[in-house]
């Protein structure tokens, strides 16, 4: 279950975060700040493609995008489920109705090998507890991997979806303690160590597309590889985005303001999630 | 099943065979290599029970839910003991079953290049392609002394059936010196079904007839994951009086009245 980190990122001896569940985006359109990630995230799937989805909010984006613009999007879950059309949002990866709506049901040794390694996926969509300035991911530890402060749950299948995936859109929320100068381990590469990395290591697919965060979105610039903060979510202010990030961040000369989610798009969400509420 | 055994329980969080894992318990089982793609509730309470002394695993969470406290426990604070773990990715892992059911030393994939893991890893390698000098990953093949799975049904010669998400079960099995199997029902004649794994009684040394043997994972055709149970996972293994009263009282209780 590659990506169900976002979950494990916040455990509750630690404080909360800014753009923590539940509250309020200062976007004044009503929408949460977990909401707003959600629907800009979902606006980064493309329509008749194909996406390795993980569980949490990568798992609400890619549902919410079939719902919205993206009725043809393919949902390909690590339990083997391609083409699942969940008519709520499951709990985890191996859900029966996962399996009951998709086009076909495959082994986990053939979704890995044969449809994601053998690159017939277009995107996939990652959480992470740690997010460098390369957008490689950290869901293994915080702290010393031998005597973790934090045991987190591990890999998953996200190293293999960053690797061969055509590319990738992280999910995550941004603070100091998740955007870090350094990752305490390396458990999927996102762009290595700058240009070229991802070639010299044999990596298939262009690797980080988009970090989707609670704050705004940043890509990677096309040469350095390195995140720049493309675009903040109404009523963010820079300033909260550059002190959310432990380190220097980039940012875009033409810095833009995301489209704040549409009343259709929080109306497909919140029916999404009441759906989820109601499983037996 | 013994102490020391290299033990795999599979099932992607489909067909988790907790009724087997429970057995386990209650037999006081130790010095376990536990092999499991998803370790989740069932391995928590073996690792809290004392009987892994090794995981081998790719993501070890409580799905949708959280963390596995037991398994933290022990490897934050050494508790009820150490354990070793040995980690990888999804891919990396089923890939050693594969190598394992294949009758090869190993096999390979595009993973784990630039990854933390790759440096840790016992069972893992970079090996070159022969034929173009390509750089790739090799994974060390996984024969478990015992491979355990859940299936829906099998018949009375002890061939089994299972549907619905098959995960990395046939693989887990044929890889293994010995092959247990819980199921939901045994049956006259096994119907055939599109897209089923079935696994012929050669290669399965028992059957146990455990209707419910999955709960709170789920059997495709015979019962729903209790997502409620999930999550309240989380409050009793959270604190160790109150998952060892649990156990205690659901799973160790079997034991006594028998």
């Amino acid at each position: 279950m590659s990506v169900d980190h976002t979950a494990f990122s916040r455990p509750g001896d630690v404080a909360p975060l800014p753009g923590a569940a539940g509250v309020r985006s200062p976007a004044g359109s009503g929408a949460t700040t977990d909401e707003v990630m959600a629907v800009v995230a979902s606006r980064e799937l493309v329509d008749a493609t194909t996406c390795f989805v993980g569980i949490g909010i990568p798992s609400t984006a890619a549902n919410l995008a079939r719902r919205l613009h993206a009725p043809r999007l393919v949902l390909v879950y690590e339990s083997g489920a391609i083409g699942a059309k969940p008519g709520r949002l499951p709990l985890s990866i191996g859900d029966g109705e996962l399996a009951d709506s998709a086009d076909a049901v495959v082994s986990v040794p053939e979704v890995f090998n044969y449809w994601l390694q053998g690159g017939h996926i277009d995107v996939g969509m990652l959480g992470a507890a740690q997010v460098d300035r390369f957008a490689n991911l950290n869901t293994t530890v915080i702290g010393e991997y031998a005597s973790p402060s934090v045991r987190l749950p591990g890999a998953g299948g996200a190293p293999e979806i960053a690797a061969s995936c055509g590319e990738v859109v992280v999910v995550v929320h941004q603070s100091t303690r998740t955007f870090v100068a350094e990752l305490d381990f390396v458990t999927t590469v996102g762009h290595g160590d700058g240009p070229g990395a991802r070639e010299r290591l044999g990596l298939r697919g262009r690797g980080p597309s988009a970090v989707v965060t609670d704050l705004g979105v940043l890509r990677p610039d096309p040469v350095s590889r390195e995140l720049v903060l493309d675009a903040l979510h109404p009523g963010v202010s820079l300033d909260i985005a550059l002190a959310a990030t432990g380190w220097p961040l980039r940012v875009a000369p033409d810095l833009s303001t995301t489209t704040p989610p549409s009343h259709d798009e929080l109306a497909a969400l919140r029916a999404l999630v009441a759906a989820g509420a109601r499983r037996p | 099943m013994h102490d020391g055994d290299c033990v795999a329980l599979e099932g992607f969080t489909h067909l988790i065979p907790f009724a087997a894992g429970h057995e386990i318990v209650r037999q006081g089982r130790r010095d376990l290599t536990l092999a499991r793609l998803t370790p989740d509730i069932v391995s928590d309470q073996l690792i809290g029970m004392g009987c892994v002394r090794k995981l081998v695993f790719s993501w070890g969470g409580n799905p949708g839910v959280g963390s596995l406290h037991r398994l933290r426990d022990a490897l934050e604070h050494s508790w009820p003991h150490p354990i070793e773990i040995e980690e990888h990715s999804h891919a990396g892992l089923a890939n050693r079953y594969v190598a394992g059911a294949s009758g090869l030393p190993f096999a390979i994939l595009r993973g784990y290049a630039g990854t933390g893991l790759a440096a840790g890893v016992t069972n893992v390698a970079e090996v070159a392609c022969p034929f173009t000098g390509e750089r790739v990953s090799a994974v060390a093949a996984l024969n478990p002394d015992v491979s355990i799975v859940h299936a829906q049904q099998a018949d009375r010669e002890g061939n089994v059936q299972l549907w619905g998400i098959t995960g990395v079960q046939k693989e887990a099995v044929l890889a293994a010196r010995r092959t247990l199997v819980t199921v939901e029902e045994v049956v006259d004649a096994l119907e055939p079904r599109p897209g089923a794994t079935v696994l012929p009684s050669f290669v399965v040394t028992a059957v146990a007839e455990v209707p419910g043997g999955t709960r709170p994972s789920y059997a495709t055709g015979y019962s729903e994951r209790d997502d409620a149970f999930y999550a309240s996972w989380d409050a009793i293994s959270r604190d160790r009086r109150t998952f060892l009263d649990w156990m205690d009282a659901h799973v160790l209780a079997g034991a006594r009245t028998r």
